[in-house]
């Protein structure tokens, strides 16, 4: 890579390169033009997506007619009938799959991310960074975006400071004391709707208050034999709005400090409806689509519906699932794209907001929350597209001397609209591409290797296949291929307190974790601790020594830095000020503003469903210039 | 201008019948301020955009109608932006025949003879763009952007110019400016890896996003076009990009030697270097302000756009055009240039509001 030979020209560069994209969404349209525009012959396209009408509006290689087609494939073809004599091969996959392993990656010249979740980029990262090939990262939110570059021992990678990761709210703040509506939307989407839709095998903390004394059924959500369908709506709405909420109130310890909610019962939000009962209205017009608002007249996604509203909503959704839908009943699962759903949720969420003193909203703004939907434009990533190309021609002409981040803004901060910075250089306590070890705080005596697996190894530390070993001795191994009684024996170890390991993990033993795939691997040393706060601490583990994502901390006491006050050194960066640049901070705030919107999501959320989240990290006003040597 | 009056004559007929749509989905219901609501299939299309910038400002696009002059690499990317984002309409104007140039960066243009052959830029990249969104009126116009008149450009709310010359630019942008109506006048041109964008607002009033708290009216005055580049330059601030200097060297010497837009190339340059110290000494400015490297750069590019750039200065333009329809967020006041060779997207008030 670093030869001293005065740059290749761009052309020839451009010509004799062989380029990865990850992702043929919102960026990934653009950058396939763009790349195909500037000469580029020997593309390849992941992505695992299909398409969706609500990716038209800046998807542009994407007709109707390719709904439900893949995009990398849509895409190939779609620039293919313009520049037929390029070559580009389309993988319609996960990136995280085996097959694009480190020696996939090292036939590329480049690699250009246009994704749309963390995961997938922190896992592109490590690939790049083992197969030792540059990497192109970017996002886009509305009109923010950025582009970074990260080449291994020359710049920092992307994991070398702290990323925004989706939030999480505590089980009780969704089961019992929601404030804000984000709370009940996830409460109504992910325990009622998946109560009463989904898998009824699945854990649900709507079981918590479904102890109906009163009725000797295992189970309210259940329909009776012979229930009117009405009746059974009308009884899930009175248990769920009203019985729970009685209950809940009965235990006044919560509510010393809280505003107390008001059980909401259908006789009084819709008295006629309790009259009617089975009378049903003909809603024989048949709409492709089964929908409670097309059947109630209601036509303005952008209306706040009243509580009458929101409660004849909510039945009519409940009965068309029960009538159209009947078959899925058991499988679904919340999906964004979901008219039925969206409306259900909605009405729900807005039911439980009322009772709660939470304001209402929109079905279009409850179906943002809802989906976790990015806000996203094409001008944006038609830019962003433009950047990655420039930045792209640079790293294939080895010109690491004019490597820039590049934010665009939204508003001009010192009359730029695109902020070139320098790279930062590679931050020595990164877990990722340096070696420095972790601390892991931990009862060891009641903690099984499952949890730390789960909860550390994975949602943490982002690996996707790991292995532990404890000294030489192997505990554990993710993956396919292993023989049955090593199988076997890894799902003992899975349950077994960590202390009582065959090889006993106690305070100062240090385990070594590794992710062949990703070739990652690191060291965990373990400090054992007995005590851990409920609230701040729910894991009952507490990761320290590396650069911790930077998590919205649901109480604001700001006691919780345990992960935060170990970060590197750029986290002191952060209460800098450049007063050289006057109004930065004000953009600044914006930027932290805005990114918020693309991580409502909830602790149960495990997919980010719509493409070009924007990930901005590295505040341009903090930034120091850091010269690249 | 026969083709003209014909052109006319159809865009007021399509108008007619956005006013039967606009009146009926009223719903007889007597008025009462009733807006338009958006269709159900609008709303499923645009529901990402609608979370950036509001339903409000999605009504107005639906309603603005845009007339591009010279079809570039460039404009198309800024065509095919404002298609997607579902302006009302957009009219391309450019009946120069398409030549294998025009393919490097124009994404619209296949590579098949076959195909664009003895076909207009315009009437190329008019049927591609339609393809993007079917709510989109898109159509040809033809004509010549030197002779466009009054009636006729009353029918636009925007109007984009690119690769015309000087002469050009300054009569449409008299023109937009002696209408009653207000009609926005955009000035685009790629050099390569350089760009630089004019607008001209005239009076533009906008809500002003402040974080934190309500959005505030405010009220903008822009210079015309003719104003903008007769600026002295020795009253302007000595950060101002070097590239606006140098972009008015070549528009002067295109001007005088009657070259179309971009018809140059290094062997200009001894011209091109003593129209500089022409111009410097009339500015009483030194000539160290532009450099001659950068005076290279911008002939050697002759008509080439780099398609990243491109990329770049059709997006920003879009969301410019975007942001003065909805009249919400801050305009660029009043000229724009990005140089790939510093990465630098940057505004520039010439004359600077005191
Ligand atoms: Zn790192």
């Amino acid at each position: 890579m670093a030869s001293a030979a005065a740059p290749a020209s761009s052309e020839e560069a451009v010509k004799a390169a062989k380029v990865l994209m990850v992702g043929a969404g919102g960026i990934g349209c653009e950058l396939l033009k763009t790349l195909a525009l500037s000469g580029f012959s020997d593309i390849h396209v992941i992505d695992l997506d299909t398409i969706e009408v609500s990716n038209l509006n800046r998807q542009f290689l994407f007709r109707k007619s390719h709904v439900g087609q893949s995009k990398a494939h849509v895409a190939r073809d779609a620039i293919l009938k313009f520049r037929p004599n390029i070559n580009i091969e389309s993988h319609h996959a996960n990136v995280k799959d085996a097959q694009f392993n480190v020696d996939f990656f090292k036939q590329f010249n480049v690699v250009l991310n246009g994704l749309d979740n963390l995961d997938a980029r922190r896992h592109v990262n490590r690939l790049c960074l083992a197969a030792e090939v540059p990497l192109v990262e970017s996002g886009t939110t509305g009109f923010l975006g950025q582009v970074t570059v990260h080449v291994k021992g020359k710049t920092e990678c992307y994991e070398c400071q702290p990323k925004p990761i989706p939030k999480s709210y505590p089980v009780c703040t969704i089961t019992s004391t929601p404030s804000k509506f984000v709370h009940c939307i996830v409460w109504a989407k992910e325990l009622l709707f998946a109560k009463l839709f989904g898998d009824k095998n699945q854990d649900n903390d709507l079981n918590v208050h479904s102890k109906d004394g009163s009725s000797s059924k295992s189970d309210v959500f259940e329909r009776d034999v012979d229930e009117d369908l009405d009746q059974y709506a009308q009884r899930i709405y009175d248990h769920v709005f009203g019985y729970n909420i009685e209950v809940a109130l009965e235990n006044e310890e919560t509510w010393k400090n809280r505003r107390r909610p008001n059980p909401v019962y259908i006789r009084d939000t819709l008295p006629e409806a309790v009259k009617q009962n089975g009378s049903s209205r003909d809603c024989s017009n048949d709409h492709e689509e089964p929908s409670a608002m097309a059947s109630l007249g209601l036509t303005n996604p952008q209306e706040i519906w009243t509580l009458a509203e929101n409660s004849r909503v909510l039945l009519e959704a409940f009965k068309l699932f029960f009538e159209k839908r009947e078959k899925e009943i058991g499988n679904l699962v919340f999906d964004k794209d979901d008219q039925l759903a969206v409306e259900f949720v909605t009405a729900a969420a807005n039911i439980r907001a009322h009772s709660f003193g939470i304001p209402l909203h929109s079905l279009f703004e409850a179906k943002g929350v809802a989906g976790n939907i990015v806000h996203a434009v094409a001008t944006t990533n038609a830019i962003i597209a433009g950047l990655i190309v420039i930045e792209a021609i640079k790293v294939l002409r080895d010109d690491y001397k004019n490597y820039r981040m590049t934010y665009c803004l939204e508003h001009p901060t010192k009359k730029l609209l695109l902020m070139p910075v320098e790279p930062f250089e590679p931050n020595t306590s990164c877990y990722v591409c340096s070696e420095t070890p972790l601390l892991l705080d931990v009862n060891t005596k009641v903690t099984k290797l499952k949890e730390v697996i789960d909860k550390i190894i994975k949602s943490k530390l982002g690996m996707n296949l790991p292995l532990v070993m404890i000294g030489s001795t192997l505990v554990f191994e993710d993956g396919d291929g292993l023989e049955e009684d090593e199988a076997a024996n890894y799902a003992l170890n899975l349950e077994k307190v960590l202390a009582e390991l065959p090889a006993p993990v106690i305070n100062g033993t240090k385990l070594t974790v590794e992710d062949f795939q990703q070739e990652l691997s690191c060291s965990i040393n373990i400090k054992h601790r007995e005590e851990f706060d409920e609230e701040k601490e729910p894991d009952g583990m507490v990761l320290s020594g590396w650069s911790a994502p930077v998590e919205k901390q649901i109480n604001s006491n700001g006691e919780n830095k345990s992960a935060a006050s170990s970060s590197s050194a750029h986290a002191t960066d952060d209460t800098v000020e450049d007063p050289s640049k006057p109004g930065m901070k004000r953009k600044l705030d914006e930027l932290l503003e805005t990114k918020e919107n693309c991580d409502a999501s909830s602790s149960a959320q495990v997919v980010e469903d719509d493409d070009d989240c924007t990930m901005l990290d590295g505040n341009p006003a903090l930034i120091k210039k850091k010269r690249l040597q | 201008m026969m083709d003209l009056s014909k052109y006319v004559a159809d865009l007021i007929c399509f108008f007619r019948r956005l006013g039967i749509r606009a009146f009926r989905a009223m719903g007889g219901g007597g008025g009462g301020g009733a807006e338009e609501e958006l269709t159900a299939q609008e709303t499923a299309l645009y529901d990402r955009q609608i979370r950036v910038w509001g339903v409000d400002a999605q009504k107005r696009l639906s309603k603005a109608h845009v007339l591009v002059c010279g079809v570039n690499g460039t404009t198309i990317e800024f065509c095919k932006n404002i298609v997607l984002a579902g302006v009302g309409s957009l009219s391309l104007m450019d009946d120069h025949m398409v030549t294998e140039d025009d393919l490097n960066s124009n994404f619209l243009i296949p590579h098949d003879e076959s195909v664009y052959g003895g076909k207009s830029r315009a009437e190329v990249c008019c049927e591609s763009l339609k393809d993007f969104n079917p709510m989109v009126r898109v159509a040809v116009a033809k004509g010549n952007p030197s002779l466009i008149d009054g009636t006729f450009i009353d029918m636009f709310d925007i109007i984009v110019v690119s690769c015309a010359s000087l002469k050009t630019k300054l009569f449409i942008n008299d023109n937009c400016r002696k209408r009653s109506k207000h009609i926005a006048f955009y000035s685009v041109e790629c050099k390569d890896s350089c760009g630089e964008i004019f607008v001209d607002l005239q009076d533009h009033s906008y809500l002003q996003k402040k974080p934190g708290g309500e959005p505030e009216q405010q009220e903008l005055k822009y210079p015309s076009l003719q104003e903008a580049i007769s600026v002295p330059w020795k009253d302007l601030s000595k950060r101002t990009t070097k590239l606006y200097y140098a972009m008015r060297v070549l528009e002067s010497y295109e001007s005088s030697e009657g070259r179309d837009p971009g018809e140059t190339s290094l062997s200009d340059l001894p011209a091109v270097l003593a129209r500089r110290k022409d111009m410097c000494d009339r500015m009483s400015v030194d000539e160290s302000k532009i450099p001659t490297s950068l005076l290279e750069r911008l002939l050697a590019a002759g008509k080439k756009e780099h398609p990243p750039v491109c990329a770049i200065l059709g997006g920003i333009l879009g969301q410019e055009v975007i942001k003065s329809i909805s009249c919400k967020g801050d305009p660029i006041k009043n000229f724009f240039y990005f140089d790939d060779a510093d990465g630098k997207g940057a505004m520039e008030d010439i004359p600077p509001t005191s």
